[in-house]
């Protein structure tokens, strides 16, 4: 812990070279999202190295800090703050990294109410396919000045660039959070999970599995009560072990061999797929087992307005991701273009190239 | 010289008509707008100060006529400027001299109110505003608030990354967008985002917000709706000494408080609002702070306990609390005709919009203070403390020889010291026209070049808004900015902050 350096004019030097070259590059923080998108193509490129927080005020609601920073290092520090990552994001391993987490775009319980990366990213300094070193965005929350870069990176799993640093928008720690379960089949949970969300009731998790409903919410005793009062629900002690659990998917849920597929629907979709799902988000991130082609997965979430990824296991070269419209497509490979220009960033993690 | 002008309007003259005749061939004759007097209504949006007569302007009813004047003015290469209500505030709408002014105005029809997943559907000539009126009845609202949301349309809003009072809480436009419609250059629809919180892909909805109408035209798009609070609270907080103001937002915010609004205005700006409005601001005050607190009715007793501490603590002298939702509002109609106010104490002011860490306020209003006395210009502050958006507002006298020029020095000099201190020359009003130049303080050529490309990837002909948002390397030199004469700020009646 707590290693700060810059080792951002080596790393330059590097994919200059590369790019000289054509030599392709596989970027690695701390390793702990390669099952996650398709197959890691390219020479390892390690970028734990360039690492350290290098600005945080608290009163600013801003931390920045180097792409090779571990989770941990920055969520000590904003603990010590009584601060935290709004976005809550999974930590898989001890080894992941902030550059890692916003490169994945992926998040935690809280997200539906707390936002995503791209929600709480103002700014990056970003490395290009180049070499060149450019800065997008800012450490302010407010910030119209040329097209927003920044959150076009959170989410796009290195094939833009190289994140040297990120400013993160950061939030006051919850004073109380109490969590509540409910015995509930799939559809009361929905109904207790939705009247809930349209009464203003402060949630920050919801998860169903198994026929049990977990709520956890940020407020005092006396709301507590008089919320138990009018939905019911038992107090389920030491909750946060439950909570940090599903947020690094450590419930045998996700402990398998067949292929895992992460659906992101409207939360009252109606989605009837036979197999076996874990529910998150009020119903808007669905985990998915069930022993359907890829089609008609992709074709029943498609038909809510969602789409399918497959998280976990299946092949890994094929369409992890939900296929875009050509258009779409035809974008994705001009943005390439213009921050990778020849091809050497985590080739076709994303989509084939 | 006079053949050469002649010339160019006969020219304007010739292709005027030929865009009249190739679109009444596609669009409903009432569509097309063609004769000079009826194109001078669209020659500029809510900055004024810059005017230009469109070649013609274009008044579509659905989507499918978007696409067909798009693939027209692809084909033919002519420039095209998508307008929503006009209310903009850096010239982002307007007219090019030799395009189309496409107005998304009669695309106006909320499409769907969805309570269950709480969002709603609309086409983007829908009034900010009216989303919070359709959805109320249904005990939902949309957040974004920026001041004059009974007026902009929310695919306006989407050009921009529309903010307002409440985005320190509830995020800005980017936050609350779920899906966007649009249609390329090309005439082809897209839609990027989804019924989910995420796409696939890259995330083109959030590059996308904010970009100017740079990238594509809006046609739809989906909202997210949230739980209307139960229970709202204003405090107000008088102090004798900015600086002090400033360490209290500090210390509201190390007290672990996100005030759903959060609001600053100093000594010139307060008077100026009182004699307009008659809020009941202390007109003694060096500053007011505004802390607005929402939730439930026992929260927001319990917060608006603590927060009233925090002031006192940090030195103000009087800290009031709203009564009733009455006086809630009248407590925020001062704050909220803060332009107007300014405009009635001076002949022209000119409007910045810088924003900063907010650490870095006592030291950037310290300094602008002293240019005030160094240029001889009166400067009034309205600051949005929450998130660091400072909105200095200088006053001068375009009637007197000089002045104006002083004016735009001044200002320029405030946002050189906004990008100084760590901030931007724009936090919601956008670059448009306006800031065009500024955008060399800010942004380096390595940055430019890859905004340009980035355009390049929607748009290669630069058809879609040409000129604005981000300046050519070679134009790097000059600096504009909004002047505002005699109260010519089009729609006085609206709030603006």
């Amino acid at each position: 812990m707590g290693g700060n350096q810059d080792i951002s004019e080596a790393l330059q030097a590097d994919v200059v070279q590369a790019a000289e070259s054509g030599q392709q590059l596989c970027l690695q923080g701390g390793r702990s999202k390669d099952f996650y998108g398709r197959e890691l193509i390219g020479e390892p490129f390690d970028l734990n190295q360039h690492r350290g927080i290098v600005d945080y005020e608290p009163t600013e609601l801003v931390i920045t800090a180097r792409g090779g920073t571990p989770l941990t290092e920055i969520e000590a520090a904003l603990t010590a703050q009584h601060q935290m990552l709004p976005f809550e994001p999974p930590h898989f391993t001890e080894a992941s990294t902030i550059g890692g987490a916003i490169a994945s775009g992926l998040s935690g319980p809280r997200r539906p109410w707390f936002g995503a990366p791209r929600d709480l990213l103002l700014g990056i300094k970003l490395l290009d396919g180049r070499g060149q070193i450019l800065n997008f965005g800012g450490q302010v929350m407010k910030n119209v000045a040329g097209y927003d870069l920044s959150r076009l990176m959170a989410g796009s799993l290195g094939t833009l660039g190289i994140l040297l640093e990120v400013s993160i928008k950061v939030l006051p720690l919850p004073p109380q959070e109490t969590t509540l379960l409910f015995e509930a089949d799939t559809e009361n949970a929905h109904a207790i999970t939705q009247r809930m969300c349209l009464d203003a009731t402060p949630i920050s998790g919801s998860c169903h599995m198994d026929g049990q409903l977990h709520i956890r919410l940020e407020c005092d005793e006396t709301r507590v009560l008089q919320l138990r009062n009018r939905f019911g629900g038992e107090l389920v002690e030491d909750a946060e072990i439950f909570w940090r659990a599903l947020r690094d998917q450590q419930f045998a849920f996700f402990q398998t061999d067949v292929p895992l597929w992460r659906l992101s629907m409207p939360p009252a979709a109606d989605f009837q797929l036979p197999g076996k799902q874990l529910i998150e988000w009020g119903g808007a991130l669905r985990w998915f087992k069930g022993d359907h082609s890829m089609e008609a997965i992709r074709s029943a979430v498609s038909a809510t307005g969602g789409h399918a990824i497959l998280f976990l296991n299946g092949d890994r070269s094929g369409e992890i991701f939900h296929p875009l419209n050509p258009t779409i497509a035809l974008l994705h490979q001009r943005l390439k273009k213009v921050f990778d220009p020849k091809f050497i960033f985590n080739p076709g993690r994303l989509y084939p190239e | 010289m006079q053949g050469q002008s002649d010339n160019n309007s006969l020219r304007r003259q010739q292709q005027r008509r030929i865009l009249a005749d190739a679109f009444l061939k596609m669009l409903p004759a009432d569509a097309v707008i063609f004769r000079e007097e009826e194109l001078v209504p669209y020659e500029c949006d809510g900055l004024s100060a810059y005017r230009q007569v469109p070649l013609i302007v274009l008044l579509p009813y659905d989507t499918g006529q978007v696409q067909a004047i798009l693939r027209y003015c692809h084909t033919n290469k002519i420039p095209v400027v998508a307008r929503g209500a006009g209310t903009g505030l850096s010239g982002g709408a307007l007219p090019h001299e030799d395009g189309v002014l496409l107005s998304l105005a009669r695309l106006n029809k909320i499409l769907e109110v969805d309570q269950s997943n709480m969002r709603a559907r609309v086409q983007p000539g829908v009034r900010n505003m009216a989303i919070s009126d359709a959805a109320r009845s249904q005990g939902l609202y949309y957040a974004p608030d920026p001041s004059s949301q009974i007026a902009c349309s929310i695919g306006g809003n989407v050009a921009e990354n529309a903010g307002g009072v409440h985005c320190l809480k509830y995020g800005l436009t980017v936050n609350n967008l779920l899906e966007v419609t649009l249609i390329t250059i090309e005439g082809e629809r897209i839609t990027l985002g989804g019924g989910g919180l995420d796409s696939p892909g890259l995330d083109l909805l959030a590059l996308m917000t904010g970009s100017e109408g740079m990238l594509g035209v809006v046609v739809e798009v989906l909202v997210k709706l949230l739980p209307i609070p139960t229970k709202a609270q204003v405090i107000l907080a008088t102090f004798d000494e900015v600086e002090a103001a400033g360490n209290a937002v500090a210390a509201i915010i190390a007290n672990g408080i996100i005030p759903a609004g959060l609001e600053l205005m100093d000594n010139l700006s307060l008077r100026a609002a009182e004699a307009f409005i008659h809020a009941g601001y202390p007109v003694e005050a060096a500053a007011i702070l505004l802390c607005e607190l929402d939730g439930s009715e026992e929260e927001v007793a319990v917060s608006v306990k603590f927060v009233c501490s925090i002031l006192k603590q940090s030195g103000a002298s009087e800290v009031r609390i709203s009564k009733d939702d009455t006086e809630r509002q009248r407590f925020w109609a001062g704050r909220k005709a803060a332009f107007p106010a300014v405009g009635r104490i001076s002949p022209d002011y000119y409007c910045m919009d810088g924003t900063i860490p907010r650490k870095q306020l006592a030291m950037v209003l310290k300094k602008i203070a002293e240019m005030s006395q160094r240029y001889d210009l009166r400067c009034a502050n309205v600051f949005h403390a929450g998130d660091g958006n400072l909105h200095p507002l200088i006053l001068y006298d375009a009637n007197i020889p000089g002045e104006l020029e002083k004016a735009e020095k001044f200002g320029g000099e405030i946002l050189e010291l906004c990008v100084a201190v760590g901030g931007t020359i724009t936090g919601e009003h956008g670059v448009g026209l306006e800031k065009i130049n500024q955008m060399c303080a800010q942004f380096p050529d390595a940055e430019l070049e890859i905004f340009h490309a980035v355009k390049a990837a929607f748009d290669p002909h630069n058809l879609l808004n040409p000129g604005k948002a981000i300046p050519t390397l070679s134009r790097c030199a000059e600096f504009g900015a909004m002047h505002v004469h005699a109260g010519q700020l089009r729609f006085p009646e609206l709030e603006r902050f």
